[in-house]
């Protein structure tokens, strides 16, 4: 099981959790997009925006606030936040850095990405950087095969990556600084082909 | 009326059911892990598939609702092969422990392996490892034996109403857990060992103790509420293994509360199995004989209208019977079923049961609770109208207070606070709840006993008579008003009149006598659940079968038999009569009760007029018709009743403080002393 998946240990989970004002009012207007006897529905957008609140990830206490927010019983609640992978149960470093592995990457040199980003932070997969800037996970499929290899950092995709493109962005992390736009890093538009296009030629006749 | 064919044959079947109930009713067996009649539908075990016409795939039986023209198929290689397939899936993560595992030889897994299942493992990695959970003091958990079929989490979530268990993980790390490390804080926990259908949650006081094949099973009646839940108890030699429900759709459904199935162990502590005679001070064993002659001496030796008797919670009908034979006999008219010193009395069938039936919650809209806390006192019932809540359209009132625990009753409910005299209000319709009494269909009013223990119950009673007939809760088509005792020999005490005769001295009564010294001898039918210290000026006869509150000042003890111990009679709270069977034998010297009664007439010199049960049963029927119908309910033409009279501020209570210990067998039980550690633990997590 990797990191972000089981719960902390006590001594990491904090008492209390409430949202800011500006948080409070996100949650009320996603709440006001369900009737009223269905607010749990406002679940799992609740619960990012706790999860936003606590970097990046969700205590406890936190799961509990929304369940209680939302009148529903607090397993319920568990049992989305733990379903999801998205929601980190556990704390995460500042830059969380997620790698598909599945085939299309894998043939596409997810592996050499792997390795550039395990030597460069000197972590293993599940694992958090001393500093606490990055931690790295494995992940299944993106969805994102035709542009492979995938990396899913922060709240962004970034495509077509080779060993110089992920070292870059790992540099410009390193200094807080990411200037590389998410997509493609070759330039690609979206996931059309590379150069001309090359299928589809009569379109329009 | 949809007509599908399954299997080539043609069938009608009621609109809005799914296949596999389709298929039930023509008597194909469908094999099921996760569906349950009586639980929500989830789909997610796979083990239902059939083939239906025009579906690439199998569906799911359990989840399709039946529509017109349907064309079904249960038997094909197809449906075999997919069966197959969701078996082998199971399989692969359970372990192979048969042998160690309690489940076995009733196990839902077991069997359908034996028709569905391979013979040799594809897996050829490993299984995988879960930890195992502590769910509190009855339920023990394997968890690697789980298959997910959420049963557990839907029981909990619906019928228990305490939404404690979850699924939590996803895919090979999903678990069934309630996540924060926690115990189950339901009175019904133990009726997910039933619904379990792998081992995954076993019973804990039974583990490891016997083979489901080699116990004797009895169908009997519980006493641990009023109900008279139908309950199986599962004996190897003389010794209660288990007890477990047994269906019955108008009482308690397929549920038992956690008190009747694990207090068992209760009935093996603490027994009185000779007779005890007070010699010098101190009870000595004695013979029978030498007890009824001491009897026989004081009853001999004492003015009648000296001599009292109190009948306990869970005396049977025909003990009871006995017991008011033999004082008619002695002359004396002290004598008593409500040890609580509660006021209703027997003159009206119609005051003291519950007239809607169990059943008839189903039907009911709104419904107020007086004085009592359906939770504790009778959880079975409870549970049918957290059903009800569930289809909707339920409005719940409380006049009165709920004992300290984490939820209050299982559905919501309006607090009208604890006073009664807000009854005086909703009586003259002043108060803001006649408005939904007015618009309800079938309103229904439910008393508990903690209402009728007060000096200004006839008050009470009468007022809420008055609302039942001003409001239409009682009419032709319709009786709502329910008296729900907490007690399983209270009706059928009131039905037999053991209650004070002509001048007799009432509960209260025979205590304040007792301590003054103006009664010699007061005859103690199991009754426990009041202070004995105040009888030390009388000569103190008990008959029973533990040695609790009520042996401790006895001059004479009589051993009695226990509920599983004998064939007898209760009538429930709603005032059908039913019979408990013989599960297993007394201990030692031990007599079943009514026995007791009559030879100790005999030592007296004016024996009852019965020699067996069936001679003391028809005698029981010619004088009391209603215990001549079995297990039938018995509506009551409508009568006045109650006392015109103020009614105080005093607030209205709950009668059970403590679930957990609520009679001699329970308070002997171990298994109920974890449980009561367990819930006061969980009281003080909350409070601190």
């Amino acid at each position: 099981m990797t990191v972000n998946r089981k719960p902390a240990s006590s001594e990491h989970q904090p008492k209390e959790f409430s949202f800011t004002k500006d948080n409070y009012e996100l949650a009320i207007k996603e709440l006001s997009k369900y009737p009223e006897n269905r607010k749990a529905s406002a679940v799992i957008p609740l619960l990012d925006i706790a999860q936003r609140q606590n970097s990046n990830w969700l205590p406890i206490a936190a799961i509990n606030y929304v369940a209680d927010l939302l009148e529903m019983p607090r397993i319920r609640a568990y049992e989305v936040a733990t379903f999801y992978t998205m929601y980190n149960l556990a704390p995460v470093g500042e830059n969380l850095i997620q790698i598909c592995t599945t085939t299309p990457c894998a043939l596409r040199g997810s592996k050499d990405i792997v390795d550039v980003c395990k030597k460069r932070l000197n972590i293993n997969f599940g694992e958090t950087t001393s500093d606490n800037k990055f931690t790295l996970l494995e992940v299944e499929c993106l969805g994102a095969c035709v542009n492979a290899p995938v990396a899913w950092i922060g709240d962004e995709y970034y495509e077509d990556l080779s060993k110089e493109s992920m070292d870059s962005i790992i540099d410009q992390l390193k200094k807080g600084d990411l200037k590389l736009s998410p997509g493609s890093q070759i330039g690609r538009n979206g996931s059309m082909p590379m150069g001309q296009r090359n299928s589809l030629l009569d379109e329009g006749k | 009326m949809p007509k599908i064919k399954i299997n080539d044959q043609e069938v009608n079947v009621e609109n809005g059911i799914t296949i596999l109930q389709a298929c039930e009713s023509i008597g194909i067996e469908i094999p099921r892990f996760c569906y349950h009649e009586k639980l929500a539908i989830a789909g997610n075990c796979r083990m239902c598939l059939v083939e239906m016409e025009k579906s690439p795939k199998p569906i799911a039986s359990c989840a399709m609702p039946v529509t017109d023209g349907m064309v079904i198929t249960t038997n094909s290689p197809l449906v075999k092969k997919a069966r197959n397939g969701v078996m082998e899936f199971l399989l692969i993560n359970h372990p192979l422990d048969c042998p160690i595992c309690d489940q076995g030889g009733e196990c839902d897994l077991q069997d359908q392996a034996m028709s569905y299942g391979r013979d040799k493992n594809r897996f050829s990695e490993n299984k995988r490892a879960v930890k195992d959970k502590n769910l509190g003091p009855l339920i023990k958990t394997v968890m690697t034996r789980c298959i997910h079929c959420t049963r557990c989490v839907r029981f909990a979530q619906d019928v228990a109403g305490v939404s404690e268990l979850g699924a939590t993980g996803r895919g090979e790390e999903m678990e069934i857990d309630t996540f924060i490390e926690k115990t189950i804080s339901s009175e019904l926990s133990g009726n997910i060992i039933d619904l379990c259908p792998v081992g995954a949650l076993t019973s804990k006081p039974y583990a490891f103790e016997a083979r489901s094949w080699e116990l004797s099973k009895t169908e009997t009646i519980d006493i641990h509420d009023a109900l008279g839940s139908n309950i199986r108890v599962d004996t190897r030699g003389r010794e209660v293994k288990r007890v477990l429900p047994r269906i019955n759709e108008e009482i308690n459904e397929e549920w038992i509360s956690d008190k009747t199935r694990f207090a068992y162990d209760g009935l093996g502590c603490k027994r009185l199995d000779r007779p005890w005679v007070k010699k010098n001070n101190k009870l000595v064993e004695s013979e029978w004989s030498d007890a009824f002659d001491v009897i026989a001496k004081k009853i001999q030796n004492t003015e009648s209208n000296k001599i009292a008797a109190i009948v306990g919670d869970l005396a049977d009908c025909e003990s009871i019977f006995s017991l008011k034979k033999l004082f008619n006999i002695i002359g004396s008219p002290h004598t008593d079923c409500r040890q609580d010193g509660s006021v209703i009395d027997s003159s009206f069938r119609g005051s003291y049961i519950f007239n809607s039936e169990v059943c008839g919650i189903d039907k009911a809209d709104f419904i107020l609770l007086v004085g009592c806390d359906p939770r504790w006192e009778a959880p079975i019932l409870n549970s049918r109208i957290r059903k009800r809540y569930l289809t909707g359209d339920l409005d719940v009132a409380l006049i009165g207070s709920l004992p300290n625990r984490e939820n209050g009753l299982t559905y919501p409910y309006s607090d009208l606070g604890s006073d009664p005299s807000v009854l005086n209000e909703i009586a003259s319709g002043k108060h803001e709840i006649t408005n939904k009494i007015n618009s309800a269909n079938f309103p229904m009013i439910i008393i508990g006993n903690s209402a009728v223990c007060r000096p200004d119950s006839s008050a009470i009673i009468f007022r809420i008579r008055e609302i039942s007939e001003k409001y239409n809760i009682v009419r032709g088509d319709w009786n709502g008003f329910n008296f729900m005792s907490s007690v399983a020999s209270r009706v059928g005490a009131l039905d037999l009149g053991f209650v004070p005769g002509q001048g007799g001295y009432d509960f209260n009564s025979i205590i304040e006598n007792s301590e003054n010294g103006n009664l010699d001898i007061v005859y103690l039918l199991g009754a426990d659940e009041f202070s004995v210290d105040k009888l030390t000026n009388s000569f103190v006869i008990y008959q029973g079968h533990h040695g609790d509150i009520g042996a401790r000042n006895a001059d004479v003890i009589l051993p009695g038999a226990a509920y599983t111990e004998k064939n007898a009679t209760y009538v429930n709270l709603e005032g059908k009569v039913q019979r408990a069977l013989k599960a297993t034998f007394p201990p030692n010297e031990a007599r079943e009760d009514w026995t007791i009664i009559r030879a100790l007439s005999s030592v007296i010199n004016s024996p009852l007029p019965f020699n067996n049960l069936v001679e003391l049963r028809s005698l029981m029927e010619n004088e009391h018709p209603i215990f001549s119908k079995i297990d039938l309910f018995q509506p009551q033409e409508w009568k006045e009743f109650g006392i015109d009279g103020a009614i105080n501020k005093k607030s209205l209570g709950f009668s059970i403080r403590d679930f957990y210990m609520t009679n001699p067998i329970t308070r002997a039980s171990h298994t109920m002393g974890l449980c009561k550690n367990e819930y006061e633990k969980r009281i003080k997590s909350i409070n601190s």
